[in-house]
């Protein structure tokens, strides 16, 4: 069982290995995209360290929302998903060795690229350890309430659907994660934040992979 | 009543109604297949073969009726159900950035069956595939692709095979293997239920036919008697 969990894991990270840009754009996009606000609204640095936390949120929120559709797309094109619903192993917990995997080729390069892309704001370093630190425990929530938006939207033609039916989910990740950042450098506790983004990361793992893969049965139905 | 010596079949299906072609669905189906049995679906094409196959594979689920595996009810255990189950569909399942060895690997580990990469190897050598081990799937040709999955399935060695068109891209060598394949599991005690244009190449004494243009035309259901 768990050698068949490490497989799969190490499936899909070679996979998105092999296939850089398609997983790195997440963290590119988030790079570029977080880069052009500095140039954009100028340097003046009250300004750019009081909106820093937010734009480097939504920024990694966007980000990660255009790499998505990755985990299932393909397999469903070529067949590997059919395979996985007829496995004899519980399909969520295959679904959410797939989505760990996700998240692991996905969204971390975009983590580690956040200390450098804060600095641009002028964030102090003991915001930036927040930052890091609120992305390591939100962006597991948005890539399984992205896994679930992907599956219920398996095969349907048309990109818009997956953002609009992801982003008001994303709303509290959102007001949370840039919370705990702006809260830090405001001299008060970031804990409040982070232990709801911890909060959050529990629902998550404890509803997204069990109604992803009911999702998958009905969209390969 | 079933006299008590009699094996339960592997596989029973009862009053089995396809959701697909028609408000009301397909007419039902039904049949026994036992162990050593090749059940061959044949029809026109949009007959419902595939959909029957992906109904038996739980990938469907069925109008109405019941699908029996060894006397229990198939939704009441699908796990156990799926560890004796093989199910190769239109699509052959394997990743283009993989290689053969990679996606044979993760299939069988997927199937809960898994095999060392020795194993694997030489299962693709008698498959006339060992050139591929090592080259990614994209490069094979349709041919290779379904030869592939169809040495994973061997390879995995269940009980029950579901093969939708296997024989799709294959060549007279490789067909002929095919047939080989079938008839080792028909007599290591399988059962097989083959949707396919051709005729299969298996002994014509424990192949059942199923021809799903009966169900489209006939107002009653068919049933198909144990061979």
């Amino acid at each position: 069982m768990l050698a068949t969990l490490s497989q799969l894991a190490l499936r899909d990270v070679r996979l998105a290995w092999r296939r850089p840009a398609d997983t790195l754009g997440a963290t590119l996009f988030f790079i570029v995209a977080g880069s052009l606000f500095p140039l954009a609204v100028g340097p003046d640095p009250a300004l750019l360290l009081a909106i820093g936390p937010g734009v480097l949120w939504v920024c990694a929120l966007l980000g990660i929302l255009l790499s998505l559709h990755r985990p299932f797309t393909q397999d469903h094109d070529n067949g590997a998903l059919e395979q996985l619903l007829v496995s004899p192993h519980p399909l969520p917990l295959l679904v959410g060795v797939k989505l760990a995997a996700h998240w692991f080729s996905a969204c971390l390069p975009l983590i580690l690229a956040s200390p450098v892309l804060a600095l641009q704001f002028g964030l102090p370093p003991q915001a930036i350890g927040v930052l890091v630190l609120s992305l390591l425990l939100g962006t597991p929530t948005l890539a399984l309430v992205g896994g679930l938006g992907a599956a219920l939207t398996l095969g349907l033609r048309g990109g818009a659907l997956l953002p609009l039916l992801v982003l008001p989910l994303y709303v509290p990740v959102l007001i949370f994660g840039a919370g705990a950042v702006s809260a830090t450098h405001a001299g008060l506790g970031a804990g409040p934040q982070l232990s709801l983004l911890g909060a959050c990361l529990c629902l998550a793992i404890l509803l997204c992979p069990w109604s992803a893969s009911a999702a998958l049965r009905v969209a390969l139905d | 009543m079933r006299p008590a010596d009699v094996p339960l079949p592997m596989l029973a299906a009862s009053g089995l109604r396809s959701p697909r072609g028609g408000p009301e669905g397909q007419r039902p189906v039904d049949f026994d297949l036992h162990r050593g049995q090749l059940l061959h679906v044949q029809g026109a094409n949009g007959s419902g073969k595939t959909s029957l196959l992906r109904m038996l594979a739980g990938l469907l689920r069925p109008l109405a009726g019941a699908l029996h595996s060894e006397g229990q009810d198939v939704r009441r255990d699908p796990a156990a159900y799926f560890a004796r189950v093989a199910f190769l569909g239109h699509a052959n399942g394997l990743c283009g950035e993989l290689t053969a060895l990679e996606n044979v690997r993760y299939a069988l580990h997927v199937a809960g069956t898994p095999q060392s990469d020795e194993a694997i190897a030489a299962a693709l050598h008698r498959w006339r595939l060992e050139g591929c081990l090592h080259l990614p799937a994209s490069r094979l040709s349709q041919g290779q692709g379904r030869r592939l999955a169809i040495a994973a399935v061997a390879l995995g060695g269940k009980p029950l095979w579901l093969l939708d068109e296997p024989d799709a891209g294959l060549d007279a060598a490789s067909l002929d293997q095919l047939w080989r394949a079938l008839d080792a599991h028909l007599d290591a005690g399988g059962a097989a239920v083959l949707a396919s244009h051709r005729a299969p190449g298996t002994a014509a004494s424990r192949t059942q036919t199923l021809n799903m243009d009966d169900y489209a035309d006939a107002g009653y259901a068919v049933s198909v008697g144990a061979a």
